[in-house]
């Protein structure tokens, strides 16, 4: 049995305090997502009794846990209350689940990136729900008058065996509320789990298919106008001034004025990001009529810094890759040496573009702001952050600032950078009134905040027995030095060197789906497989060896290599496997990558119609530890192999003189369903080990599965992203 | 400005907005139906997609004054209850990650369905081509479409 403390912040409890009016609400949205039976109307409950934060229970017992983290499409708001709901000992049907407001006091990180919410919630949520179970059995054991240790639960029904007495959850649950927090409780065992592990259907099911209001784009409020933005049209480029009379006479139009986002002087946080300084608002009563606006505004914008072009970011990170890093970032043996001796030396550089993150929900926020508080709303990943710049921006105390989050129309890191919500906030507190800011399609795809463009350089040296012997890894990016010097093959070859490079740039960048790794798997992973052709190996069982070289002898520190190679090897075999790998005719490859404390291996078998490739099928074989809900995790697992072969194969964001060329879905271009892959399964290690990130790890290795495939159809290897490029599509 | 009565959902509905304005911000701004989504504005995505009579538009290429007495259908009124067939077999798919396109694909899915009852895969891969979903959806989509068209000719 595995015992832990309690942690709460003991203000986070409301002990048997009745929710006024939570009957209600709740009632109502249960009303509306469900469309109860008349068996469940009958047992619409009169009263909530507030046990943790974490969750309220009805005097009839149902559940209504909170969710803390913000849901970007990664369905944690089905997946965390589902962790809270096995410990509590419920019924899944009885359980309801809210969006819980940004409350440090009661939670720790609402924060959706990383792939970390569940990692990082699992104790606390257990805990959330093992204690609430626990008070609930005090409470019985006070009222029966018999020791709480003969008190047993199943399914929101607390028992007495001996004294054949039993009470469901509801009935014990005022009392529950004023019972002592207990130092410790006890969480259940990994094969006792009756959710975790089962599949269950994302909560928000029937109000997204029924298009009901739950974006930050769909909020409306009374007295509500709209606010858009006009930026630089250039990266390099700064506002100097406009002409508004004619704009602000137009119909519907309310004001336009120069914004000053972050003013000197301002405490920015991280995730304040690529926001841009100065800006001008639009503000007016609708949408369109913004959007008319904005376009016959006449701004002047004058140069901050020298403009940039696509073909100047190739040169510099060419020439970075030329240059030689005074301190590595990880030495093993002697590369020079070794590549000397070597039978066979293979080199090659992979490179990829810039690209923007594209959430279907352009970014949006909305704001009250008032001298005597801020009231803030919308889809962003970082509320706790974005509070604490807001009180540095608005000069305001923290208590008067309230962030509510949104369903999010996607993330992928995008709405880590919540710059837009401070855009609201000011532009809210220069009108004087509430409004909603909408960024267009072409304002959200050349803001900025864009996965890097990145390069990189492997080098191999291979023995007469095809055993690789060194490998000499340099990368660079922008704003971003790209290299994981500790990740695999690091620890499995006895000369090693990695050297990572940073390229300055103005276009501002920022973490997307799975930062880095997004890049560095697919190149990685295309080199491993030629350089196992060139050793005259299998490349499952090349990269097998090398795994065993890292389970049995690893070279240098072992604690400072950065994953498992059991694990690794785990899914490689788990996928070769289900896929019944053969290296052999078929246009297939094969890849393996671990990132965000998850291992995952792919094969994809695709047929090249033209010169664009057509995915069959995909086989994916992952470890991230307990998978808390299948359902959605697979769900998750397909969109990261989706987006990881369509942003590989067409996307990119390009520059002249620092004006992004890109500017919407015609020149942008997404991968559709015509070009989406026809089968994907998903296969999951089974180990009990607690749970790890599921939103990120399955995109990288992709890319260097699909390069594989391609090449063995093609007979020509692909090094440069996108490997399909625009114009051959769009002819 | 101008005047126009239009029928949404099966509801007349009196606005007054510039002739030029798109159905999509007349929808979402003035009578507050917001399930029709604003994705590119550009006939790119797809996600603003509705009925005007039995075919599937994209209403942010729609202007108000082009719609007539055409009916216009959106998310909102496909079903009464969310039980439309394609509906249902989205909820059986748990076919959504973020959801944000998912009321354009349906309502393109539905309009197709009714066109073509009977589709093959890659008659479903070409009517749905036009609806991008960021989150990558498309094989559940493509499921959840030969699901809702078995269930509609059972
Ligand atoms: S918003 Fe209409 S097609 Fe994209
Ligand atoms: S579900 Fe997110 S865009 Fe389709």
């Amino acid at each position: 049995m595995t015992l832990v403390k309690t942690t709460y912040n003991r203000r986070s409890f409301l002990k048997g305090s009745t929710l006024a009016g939570g009957g209600m609400i709740l009632g109502f949205s249960w009303l509306a997502s469900c469309k109860p039976t008349p068996e469940q109307i009958k047992s619409m409950p009169k009263e909530w009794f507030d046990i943790n934060g974490f969750l309220k229970i009805a005097d009839n017992g149902m559940v209504t846990i909170m969710s803390p983290n913000p849901e970007i499409g990664q369905n944690v708001k089905t997946a965390m209350p589902m962790i809270i709901a096995e410990e509590l000992d419920v019924d899944w049907d009885d359980v309801t689940v809210e969006q819980a407001a940004l409350n440090t006091d009661i939670f720790t990180r609402q924060l959706a990136g990383g792939s970390q919410s569940i990692r990082q919630g699992w104790e606390s949520l257990r805990m959330a729900g093992a204690t609430a179970r626990h008070m609930l059995i005090a409470a019985a054991a006070e009222a029966w008058q018999v020791p709480a240790d003969e008190i047993t639960t199943n399914e929101g029904i607390l028992s007495h065996e001996a004294s054949n007495k039993s009470a469901n959850y509801g009935e014990m649950a005022s009392a529950a509320g004023a019972m002592a927090v207990p130092e410790e409780v006890a969480l259940k065992e990994v094969k006792d789990f009756k959710i975790i592990g089962t599949d269950r259907k994302n909560v928000d099911g029937l109000d997204i298919i029924t298009g009901k209001p739950l974006f930050g784009l769909d909020i409306d409020e009374e007295g509500m106008l709209i606010a858009m933005i006009v930026h630089p049209p250039a990266f390099g480029m700064k506002y100097k001034s406009m002409d508004t009379e004619s704009v602000k006479a137009m119909p519907g139009i309310k004001d336009v004025f120069p914004i000053e986002v972050y003013p000197e002087g301002v405490e920015k946080q991280w995730s304040d990001g690529g926001g841009i300084a100065e800006l001008v608002a639009v503000v007016g009563a609708s949408t369109w009529q913004c959007m008319q606006a904005k376009k016959a505004l006449k701004v002047q914008w004058e140069e901050a810094s020298k403009p940039e072009s696509s073909s100047d970011h190739d040169a510099a990170l060419t020439k970075l890759l030329n240059t030689t890093a005074a301190a590595p970032a990880r030495q093993d043996g002697d590369v020079k040496k070794a590549f000397k001796n070597a039978a066979q030396v293979i080199e090659r550089t992979y490179s990829a573009p810039f690209l923007a993150h594209n959430t279907m929900e352009p970014m949006n926020f909305f704001a009250h702001v008032t001298s005597e508080k801020a009231m803030l709303k919308g889809p962003v990943q970082t509320p706790e952050f974005l509070e604490k710049t807001l009180v540095s921006v608005l000069d305001m105390p923290l208590e008067k600032i309230d962030i509510m989050m949104t369903r999010m129309g996607g993330g992928f890191g995008r709405r880590l950078y919540g710059h837009f919500g401070v855009e609201a906030a000011v532009i809210s507190k220069q009108m004087q009134a509430p409004i909603k800011l909408v960024y267009s399609r072409e304002d959200d795809m050349t803001q900025g905040t864009y996965r890097p463009a990145y390069k990189i350089t492997y080098k191999a040296g291979l023995d007469k027995e095809g055993n690789l012997i060194a490998w000499h890894v340099k990368g660079a990016g922008a704003n971003d030095d790209l290299v994981f010097e500790n990740r695999f093959p690091a620890g499995t070859v006895d000369n090693f060197l990695a050297e990572k490079y940073t390229l300055e740039s103005n276009v501002t960048t920022g973490a997307w789906r799975a930062p880095r790794s997004n890049f560095i798997a697919g190149a990685e992973q295309s080199f491993i497989d030629e350089v196992a052709e060139a050793a005259g190996k299998d490349p499952i069982d090349f990269r097998l060896e090398l795994f065993d070289r890292a389970i049995n002898n690893p070279v240098g520190d072992p604690e400072k290599n950065d994953y498992d190679p059991k694990r690794y090897a785990g899914v490689l075999e788990l996928v070769k496997e289900k896929s019944g790998w053969t290296n052999g005719g078929k246009a297939r490859g094969v890849s393996a990558y671990y990132c965000h404390n998850s291992y995952v291996a792919q094969v994809l078998d695709l047929e090249m119609e033209g010169n664009t490739p057509r995915v069959q099928k995909v086989w994916c074989a992952v470890d991230c530890g307990i998978v808390v809900n299948p359902l959605s995790a697979k769900n998750q697992i397909e969109g990261g192999i989706i987006d990881g072969i369509g942003h590989a194969t067409y996307s990119e964001m390009t520059f002249e003189n620092g004006k992004p060329i890109q500017e919407n879905f015609d020149t942008y271009q997404l991968i559709r369903q015509q070009q989406a892959p026809k089968e994907i399964e998903s296969f999951f290690v089974d180990n009990g080990i607690d749970p790890t990130g599921l939103g990120e790890p399955s995109l990288p290795p992709i890319i260097g599965a699909l390069a594989n495939a391609m090449y063995k159809s093609t007979g020509k290897r692909y090094y440069n992203q996108p490997f399909i490029s625009e114009k051959q599509v769009l002819g | 400005m101008a005047n126009y009565t239009l029928n949404i959902n099966g509801v007349q509905q009196e606005i007054d907005v510039d002739p030029s304005t798109p159905m999509l911000w007349v929808l979402r701004d003035h009578i507050k139906l917001v399930g029709t989504k604003y994705g590119c504005g550009i006939a790119q995505c797809g996600a603003c997609t509705i009925h005007l009579g039995d075919d599937a538009v994209r209403s942010c290429q729609l202007t108000v004054s082009s719609v007539g007495e055409k009916p216009i259908t959106t998310i909102e009124g496909l079903s009464e209850n969310g039980d439309h067939p394609v509906q249902k077999a989205w909820l059986e798919e748990d076919v959504y990650q973020c959801g944000y396109c998912q009321a354009g694909q349906i309502m393109n899915a539905s309009a197709f369905l009714k066109s073509n009852s009977n589709p093959t895969e890659a008659e479903i891969e070409t009517a749905m081509n036009g609806n991008i979903c960021r989150c990558g959806t498309y094989t559940r989509i493509k499921k959840a479409i030969m699901r809702a068209a078995t269930s509609e000719n059972a």
